[in-house]
């Protein structure tokens, strides 16, 4: 298991998710990713589509106009 | 055991794509989203940029409808791809700069591609005959097809029955007959589907999902092109052109202008990349300046941020500027008063 970062800040939606995704399919199962954005959305979109894609929510954290998503990728 | 049969479905978040895609399920068939985003898409964030809207839901439509059919959703970046078929669209534009019958050829064509690549085996749109001015017409039903190479491969599930059996009805992969006769712009149909299926809390956006069919949006669009004498954008461009006051004292440069606390500090993202500027000796908001801005225009530019500062009415105010290099400078300016700014500024 690694762990690793992304920086989607100044991004608006969808393109936080957009980017995820297409971290994710660099990484692999069981992988840690913290995605930092400054799209309040995000706190509801990344969850929805790691719900929908399989990966797990960690953690989300708010901080200063900055959303913290921490997830662990899935199958 | 037989194959099971997949398609992808056109995704945009709204009603008729979500009935369409619930059509083909509920007919066995495995379904699968596509959702492309151009930069033009028009989406709850963007909206919540401005303090004003906070409280509209801040979901993306197309995961909502995707979550809720219980269907994976793939969304896809089409920025840099999309600049041609908007400079340079075939069938031209809309009652805007909306290029509407290019666009879905571009979208089906580019599901035709993952359709192929991901060995599906048919696609899905919520298109109606009649629905849209530009793309959704009995006339250009076929050119979508024909130009996008999908030909008999797309499916319009909510008008099938007023067009030609595709191949899936063809070869029994899904029954006509459960299919659907819609036309017009009317909503009663879709809105009668949708309680049938126990679909609630679905988004029907006025104006449709794109910011180019917006006039307003267009005339920023327009003005961006004719300023640096190119019809070319990057994606900061266009989403800036979302935010704030836009406004044009000369053709050489404009000044972006919050207009209230979110728009700042969206705008706050894009300081180093933009002269910018706010009033020092009152409380106003942070303004970018966008273009080839002498030191005369940005005399005029402070002029401008101060009268959307509370020292609007002093005789004098001081502006702190910061250029590219995130030097600071002041500058005292007199803030233009309300006639001094001609409407043609206004962008």
């Amino acid at each position: 298991m690694s762990q690793y970062d992304l920086d989607a800040r100044r991004l608006l939606c969808p393109l936080p998710v957009i980017r995820t995704q297409d971290k994710i399919k660099q990484l692999q199962q069981g992988d840690v990713l913290r995605v930092t954005c400054t799209d309040p959305g995000v706190l509801q979109d990344i969850p929805a589509w790691c719900r929908i894609n399989g990966h797990k929510v960690l953690e989300t954290k708010s901080a200063e106009y900055e959303y913290i998503i921490i997830l662990e990728v899935g199958e | 055991m037989s194959k099971q049969i997949k398609a992808v479905s056109l995704i945009s978040g709204g009603l008729d794509s979500m009935l369409a895609t619930k059509a083909i399920m509920e007919q066995g068939v495995h379904v699968e989203g596509i959702n492309f985003f151009t930069g033009f898409c028009v989406e709850g964030h963007t909206h919540a940029i401005r303090k004003k809207d906070k409280q509209k839901p801040k979901r993306n439509n197309s995961l909502w409808v995707a979550e809720t059919l219980g269907i994976k959703l793939h969304i896809i970046d089409i920025i840099e791809e999309y600049k041609d078929v908007l400079i340079n669209p075939k069938h031209g534009y809309g009652a805007n700069m909306n290029p509407c019958l290019d666009c879905k050829v571009f979208m089906v064509k580019k599901a035709r591609q993952w359709m192929e690549e991901n060995d599906f085996d048919f696609i899905i749109t919520g298109e109606v005959i009649g629905q849209r001015p530009m793309s959704q017409r009995r006339d250009t039903m076929p050119v979508i097809a024909a130009e996008s190479g999908a030909d008999d491969r797309l499916v319009r599930p909510l008008c099938a029955q007023m067009l030609p059996a595709t191949l899936p009805e063809r070869e029994g992969w899904i029954s006509r007959d459960e299919l659907f006769d819609f036309t017009g712009r009317g909503r009663k149909p879709q809105m009668a589907l949708a309680d049938k299926y126990g679909l609630k809390d679905y988004s029907q956006p006025a104006g449709g999902c794109c910011f180019l069919t917006d006039e307003s949006y267009s005339k920023k669009l327009v003005d961006l092109w004719q300023a640096r004498g190119t019809k070319d954008y990057e994606l900061d461009d266009v989403m800036l052109l979302k935010v704030g006051r836009h406004i044009r004292p000369k053709s050489n440069f404009k000044v972006i202008v919050a207009r209230e606390d979110g728009e700042a500090r969206f705008l706050q993202g894009y300081k180093k990349n933009y002269i910018n500027m706010n009033c020092a000796s009152h409380r106003g908001p942070l303004a970018l300046v966008d273009g080839d801005a002498s030191a005369e225009d940005l005399h005029v530019a402070a002029q401008i941020v101060a009268r959307y500062g509370q020292g609007r009415d002093a005789e004098q105010v001081e502006v702190l500027v910061r250029d590219l290099a995130g030097n600071e400078s002041t500058l005292q300016v007199k803030p233009f008063a309300k006639d001094e700014m001609p409407k043609e500024w206004f962008v």
